[in-house]
């Protein structure tokens, strides 16, 4: 049934392919378009599950609360995406939202304007994300390892900064950003989208969205054909530090309180909606419309699991076996496809 | 022992083996006896590798037969070769460098006693096959402690334990000093002596007519003949390994030859680990200057250095009489240096873009505002190149693993071209590419040296070298062994030269 269904697949896109310069041109700009359109089929498919399945699923109200709840997540998978398709992985993420997150808070506690203290906080997060990069593009330490040794530096720095308690209170204005509405869309989904919109037109429009490609499909061609490759491996984690910081600022704001143990395996989750969105863990491959795809996919199995009054120990088998299958089905047709 | 001297052990008829576009074996026969040291000859590409990864069951033949001892075998894996008693001892030793000779000697066979490893016997079992070997090798040593003379030899050893009774070995010398090839050599009479044979391949001249006994030249994927060493001078080897007159094939085209382009001067390196030793050459616009020599002479290296993809460690490279920048791809690249690589999959194209984008890498910067690349600017010079190159893909979208090899050769060179270069290092243009694509390629080098470019062209085929350069330097052991005129040069004295045999 998958030979079948990926070779009819297969035909279609050859199909589009051959048939003129428009088509030719839309290829180009969906890359991995078969991809992603299977991973939309996934979440839409799982949809129809759950709405057959529960009532309340299928309401306004339950739409907008998952995409809120799927926000933070989906940010975070913005700057994984940018790093993974790199052909690296950034596993410092959540202790970059936590370590953010609580210089915002200490800095409005201290009386800071509100624009002071989010440019400090995204600051923050981007110099530790550049730090990342040096280690990993200079110091030539795998990304695996330098990220690792993040995740604990800034964990720690934030448990420090607070001495380990939560900083809350802050003024309604400031809350505002996370609690408020844009012609009735909570503000988290309004900025969610702003910030894909923002990033995929970088990644797939500029040069150094370009070079992002070009780096984690062949490092050594790209550097050949004289891309500073250095450099722009180092920007990628400073890019994957501030969307961590973005994310702890939305947090912050919802939860009225920053955590020195705020984000902890959320890079798990944003690896997982990363990949369960095609991109390719060896690099060079993947797209951000894929990745809030599968972000959602994700945020949709938990609130479905939990209308249908699923125990959360059985959540995280359940989606732990999900994230499995959903790549082992993508290694499957890439094999099929060559 | 049990063989007389002359039985051959092993035989190969009509071995037949072709590869998408190149017919790498064609009809070889070739007859291995019992206790003879068999040299194995022939330029670069002329099919002795193939001929033994057949042997050794890495390749399977398309038609021929294989027997050993007169019965007929099939050689499907290197498992197979490995049962009948063949061991092939590559260049890049197999062995497991933090393992001890003993471990690596026994490994896969270790002897155990209820599941645990019997250390005492398989040091004893280490020791004789070391002694049979005529080595005195402590089998609890790392391997990784020996130097490459000495793991070479527990790779015989190793082979000894596995009952070989055919031993391939590649080039086992190049990498050794005149001791330590004394002590092989030790090691080969001394096996050869219990009736092993040995295949050996070596382009060191000299040596073949010490530890040898027969010789095969392969020529185009055919045996040329098959001599006692004794017979034979070392003079009519090279003739029987060259001795063609193709140059008719090629299209070159001589044009009017302009001043100097590329000079390089006293060139060392890569700093870290010199191959290239004080190499000095001058490439002119309108010129295709060939380099040839042999497998590891350091041409490649030589060209990373040029294209800035190695740091050198002396030397210069001066374009159009200004100096290139070191270490740095992207200022070669801005100088006017062009590149194809030997292994373009590797150094060459990013296969998970499209032809479009891969030849936008280096050029971006001219085909954006505000680091917005215009789509509109990209897509019309990737067309244009497609066009002008005639690159074979549905359109510039397409992602380039999708096309042959010769159209990827194409995509690389058009890169280049886009990147306004003047001067072309071109590692093996035309490997891996079908005959048609050959022609086109060397079309394309016309006009680019009809237009004033100027080429630099790596070849290990020489009849390319001689066909299409227009002048040719010889590299051998990191430096330039000779140069020659197009029109003074044959593939004999080319050979000579990449031998070390020049008079």
């Amino acid at each position: 049934m998958l030979t079948a269904a990926s070779q009819a697949r297969r035909q279609a896109e050859g199909q589009a392919r051959g048939q003129t310069g428009i088509q030719a041109r839309a290829g180009l700009r969906f890359r991995g378009a078969g991809r992603r359109f299977g991973t939309l089929a996934g979440l839409v498919g799982l949809c129809l599950l759950l709405w057959i399945l529960t009532p309340h699923f299928l309401t306004v109200a339950n739409a907008l609360n998952v995409m809120e709840q799927t926000s933070i997540n989906a940010i975070v998978a913005v700057g994984m995406t940018y790093v993974i398709v790199s052909g690296g992985i950034d596993l410092s993420v959540g202790s970059l939202l936590a370590l953010s997150g609580v210089v915002l808070a200490e800095a409005l506690k201290s009386g800071w304007p509100a624009p002071f203290a989010v440019a400090a906080s995204f600051g923050v997060g981007a110099a530790a994300g550049l730090a990342n990069g040096l280690g990993i593009a200079l110091g030539r330490l795998p990304p695996f390892i330098m990220t690792l040794g993040m995740m604990s530096v800034a964990r720690g720095a934030a448990l420090l900064v607070t001495d380990g308690r939560p900083v809350s209170g802050f003024s309604s204005g400031f809350r505002s950003l996370a609690t408020g509405h844009v012609l009735g869309v909570p503000s988290p989904i309004v900025f969610t989208l702003a910030i894909y919109a923002a990033a995929a037109l970088v990644l797939s429009r500029t040069r150094f969205g370009r070079y992002v490609y070009g780096i984690g499909g062949n490092e050594e061609a790209t550097r050949l054909s004289g891309v500073e490759v250095r450099f722009h491996k180092t920007i990628v984690y400073g890019v994957s530090g501030l969307t961590s910081a973005i994310a702890a600022l939305l947090l912050t704001a919802r939860l009225n309180s920053a955590q020195p143990i705020a984000g902890i395996n959320y890079e798990l989750d944003a690896i997982a909606a990363t990949v369960i969105g095609g991109t390719s863990l060896t690099g060079g491959e993947g797209s951000l419309g894929g990745t809030i795809v599968g972000a959602l996919i994700m945020g949709v199995l938990r609130n479905g699991l939990n209308l249908l009054g699923v125990s959360s120990f059985l959540q995280q088998l359940v989606i732990g076996a999900v994230i499995i299958a959903a790549v082992l089905v993508d290694l499957m047709l890439k094999e099929k496809r060559g | 022992m049990t063989h007389p001297a002359t039985a051959p052990v092993l035989s190969m008829r009509g071995i037949r083996k072709a590869f998408p576009g190149v017919v790498a074996l064609d009809g070889v026969d070739f007859t291995l006896r019992a206790g003879e040291v068999h040299v194995l000859l022939g330029e670069n590409g002329a099919g002795k590798s193939t001929l033994m990864k057949i042997l050794s069951g890495a390749y399977r033949r398309d038609a021929g037969e294989i027997t050993v001892d007169g019965r007929p075998v099939s050689i499907g894996s290197p498992r197979d070769a490995q049962a009948l008693g063949i061991a092939t001892i590559y260049q890049e030793l197999s062995l497991v460098p933090q393992l001890t000779v003993a471990e690596n000697i026994l490994l896969g066979h270790e002897p155990s006693r209820a599941g645990w490893i019997d250390r005492r016997r398989l040091e004893a079992d280490a020791r004789q096959s070391l002694r049979d070997a005529g080595l005195d090798i402590d089998p609890q040593r790392r391997v990784d402690r020996l130097g490459i003379a000495e793991q070479q030899m527990v790779e015989v050893a190793k082979a000894l334990f596995r009952h070989a009774r055919v031993i391939v070995m590649d080039e086992p010398t190049s990498a050794l000093t005149v001791r330590e090839i004394d002590r092989l050599f030790g090691v080969i009479r001394r096996v050869t002596a219990a009736s092993v044979a040995v295949v050996y391949i070596s382009h060191r001249m000299r040596e073949l007519t010490e530890i040898g006994d027969r010789v095969t030249v392969l020529r185009d994927g055919r045996n040329v003949g098959t001599f006692t060493l004794s017979d034979v001078s070392t003079g009519d080897l090279v003739r029987l390994m060259a001795n063609r007159d193709v140059r008719d094939h090629f299209p070159r085209r001589r044009g009017a030859i302009g001043e100097e382009l590329l000079r390089i001067d006293h060139l060392c390196g890569p700093s870290g680990g010199p191959v290239v030793n004080d190499v000095s050459l001058v490439v002119r616009r309108g010129e295709i200057v060939g380099l040839a020599g042999l497998m590891g002479a350091g041409r490649t290296e030589l060209a990373r250095i040029i294209i800035g993809a190695d740091p050198p460690s002396a030397g210069n490279v001066v374009l159009d009489g200004r100096p290139v920048p070191p270490s740095s791809p992207r200022r070669a690249i801005r100088a006017g240096i062009g590149f194809l690589p030997e292994d373009r999959k590797r150094h060459g194209l990013v296969m998970t873009l499209s032809v479009c984008e891969n030849i936008g890498l280096p050029n971006l910067a001219r085909w954006s505002r505000g680091g917005i690349v215009s789509r509109r600017a990209e897509r019309a010079e990737a067309d244009r190149w497609v066009g002008e190159l005639r690159i074979k893909t549905p359109h510039a979208g397409e992602r380039v693993v999708r096309l042959s090899g010769g159209t990827q050769q194409k995509v690389v060179l058009a890169r280049s071209l886009a990147a306004d270069a003047k001067l072309f290092v071109m590692d093996e243009p035309t490997r891996g590419v079908d005959v048609g694509a050959k022609v086109e390629i060397y079309e394309l080098m016309n006009r680019l040296t009809d237009a004033g470019a100027g080429i630099l062209m790596i070849s290990s085929e020489l009849p390319e070298v001689l066909g299409m350069s227009d002048r040719i330097y010889v590299m051998r052991r990191g430096r330039i062994e000779a140069e020659f005129d197009a029109s003074a040069a044959s593939e004999e004295r080319v050979l000579q030269a990449a031998l070390g045999l020049a008079c």
